[in-house]
C-alpha cells in the first residue's frame, strides 16, 4: 500500500514536471552538482568530515516507477580529500583506502524498496579495499525538471553506514571511528 | 684546533657540522621510520613526526650553513697517499649525498605542505607552503622521500666503508683529520 501510494505520490509530482518515461541519467560531474561526504567519529571528542572530489556514475530513474530505479557510482579513491595533506596520504595508503591495489570503490544497485514520499531503501552491492558486501541506502528524492540551459535534471540523497573492519581496514582508529557515514548527493542530467 | 680548515686538516667548524648532519641523518631515518607504523594511541603519533620535521627543517639550515663554511674556508689537500681513483670516487660520493639530502629535505617539505598547510619549526614559528597541489604531490614526494632516504643511508655507508679502508688499511690520516686527531706518522715521529 505504502509503495502504491508513493508511487501515486512520485507519479503526479511527474506529471506535472511532464515526462512518464523511465530515463537515464548521467551525474553532472561537469557542472560539479554531485557529493560523495563521508564522516567519522574522532576519538569519542568530536566528528572527523571528509569527502572524494573524483567519481562518477549514472542512474536510471521513473517517477511513475521508483522501485524500478538503477544506480551505479564509482569512486575514485585516491581522490579522497579531508583538508589535511598528511591525513590524506595516510588514508590513501594500505592502512586505510589502500589506493594502489584497489583504486576504485563502486556502489551497484541491486533493488529499490519504496519506503514513503519520496523516499527508498536503495539496497546494493558495495565494493571497497577488494571487498564486496551489500549496503543499504536510506534514499530521497529531492527534485527533477528542465534545467533553464536546456538539460533536463533530477536529484537525490542518500545515506549509509559502513564498518571500517568489514572492508578489511587494517588501522584501528578505536571504538568512535569504527564506523563510518557516507552522506551521498547525487544530481544527473539526462541523456 | 683552529676554527677553520688550514691546508692539512680539518677545523672545528667542518668536524661538528660532518658528524651532526650524519647522526641527524641516520635519526631522522630511524625516526621516520618507526613514526609511520605507530599506532593511533601511541603517544608519540602526534610528537614524533612533530620533532622530524623540526628537525628535518634544522638539517636543512645546517646544510646550507655547511656548503657555505665550505665555501668560506676551502677543505685541506688530498693527502698524498690518494689515488686518482679514490679522490674522483670521493668527490663524487659527497656530491650525491648533499644532492640528495637536499632532495630528501625538499620532498619531505612538499608532502606535508601538499595541501597548503605549513610545518611547524619546533612550536616556535611555521615554515609557510611554497608549491602545492601538484598531481599527487604528497604521494610522488613520499616515494621520493623514502627511496632516496634508503639511497642516501647506502651512499653513507659506502662513504663509511671508504674512511673505514683508509683507517685500517691504507693506514693514513683520512678518517682520523675528520675525527680531529693529531695525524698518525706525526704521532709516530714524536714517539
Amino acid at each position: 500500500m505504502k509503495k502504491i501510494v508513493a508511487g501515486i505520490a512520485l507519479g503526479s509530482l511527474m506529471a506535472v514536471s511532464g515526462s512518464l518515461l523511465a530515463a537515464d541519467y548521467v551525474i553532472d560531474k561537469e557542472g560539479q552538482h554531485a557529493f560523495i561526504n563521508f564522516k567519522t567519529g574522532h576519538m569519542g571528542f568530536s566528528v572527523l568530515h571528509g569527502r572524494f572530489n573524483d567519481f562518477d556514475g549514472t542512474f536510471s530513474w521513473d517517477a511513475a516507477k521508483p522501485e524500478e530505479s538503477k544506480v551505479e557510482v564509482t569512486i575514485n579513491t585516491a581522490s579522497v580529500d579531508s583538508n589535511h595533506a598528511e591525513r590524506d596520504k595516510h588514508l590513501r595508503s594500505p592502512d586505510f583506502l589502500n589506493v594502489d591495489k584497489h583504486p576504485q570503490a563502486t556502489f551497484v544497485s541491486t533493488g529499490v524498496e519504496v519506503t514513503g514520499e519520496n523516499t527508498a531503501r536503495v539496497t546494493g552491492d558495495f565494493t571497497f579495499n577488494g571487498v564486496t558486501k551489500p549496503v543499504v541506502i536510506d534514499a530521497q528524492f529531492i527534485g527533477e525538471g528542465e534545467d533553464p540551459w536546456g538539460g533536463y535534471r533530477a536529484g537525490f540523497v542518500g545515506t549509509t553506514s559502513i564498518k571500517l573492519a568489514d572492508y578489511n581496514v587494517s588501522m584501528d582508529l578505536g571504538p568512535a571511528s569504527a564506523v563510518v557515514d557516507l552522506d551521498l548527493t547525487i544530481e544527473g542530467v539526462r541523456k | 684546533m683552529h676554527w677553520k680548515n688550514t691546508a692539512t686538516r680539518y677545523g672545528l667548524v667542518a668536524i661538528v657540522l660532518h658528524w651532526v648532519v650524519a647522526v641527524t641523518v641516520i635519526g631522522l631515518a630511524i625516526l621516520g621510520l618507526w613514526m609511520v607504523d605507530l599506532s593511533y594511541y601511541s603517544p608519540y603519533y602526534r610528537s614524533a613526526p612533530f620533532w622530524h620535521k623540526s628537525i628535518g627543517l634544522a638539517l636543512f639550515a645546517v646544510l646550507v650553513l655547511r656548503i657555505l663554511w665550505r665555501l668560506f674556508t676551502p677543505r685541506p689537500a688530498h693527502l698524498p697517499n690518494h689515488r686518482r681513483w679514490e679522490r674522483i670516487s670521493a668527490a663524487l660520493v659527497h656530491a650525491l649525498l648533499y644532492l640528495m639530502l637536499f632532495v630528501i629535505l625538499i620532498s619531505g617539505y612538499l608532502i606535508s605542505t601538499a595541501k597548503g598547510q605549513g610545518i611547524s619549526f619546533f612550536g616556535w614559528f611555521e615554515v609557510p607552503a611554497t608549491l602545492t597541489g601538484l598531481p599527487s604531490q604528497a604521494d610522488r614526494a613520499g616515494q621520493i622521500h623514502y627511496w632516496m632516504a634508503m639511497a642516501v643511508l647506502a651512499l653513507a655507508g659506502l662513504h663509511a666503508l671508504g674512511a673505514l679502508k683508509h683507517h685500517f688499511l691504507d693506514r693514513d690520516d683520512t678518517l682520523r683529520r675528520m675525527l680531529g686527531l693529531r695525524p698518525r706518522h706525526l704521532t709516530d715521529r714524536q714517539e
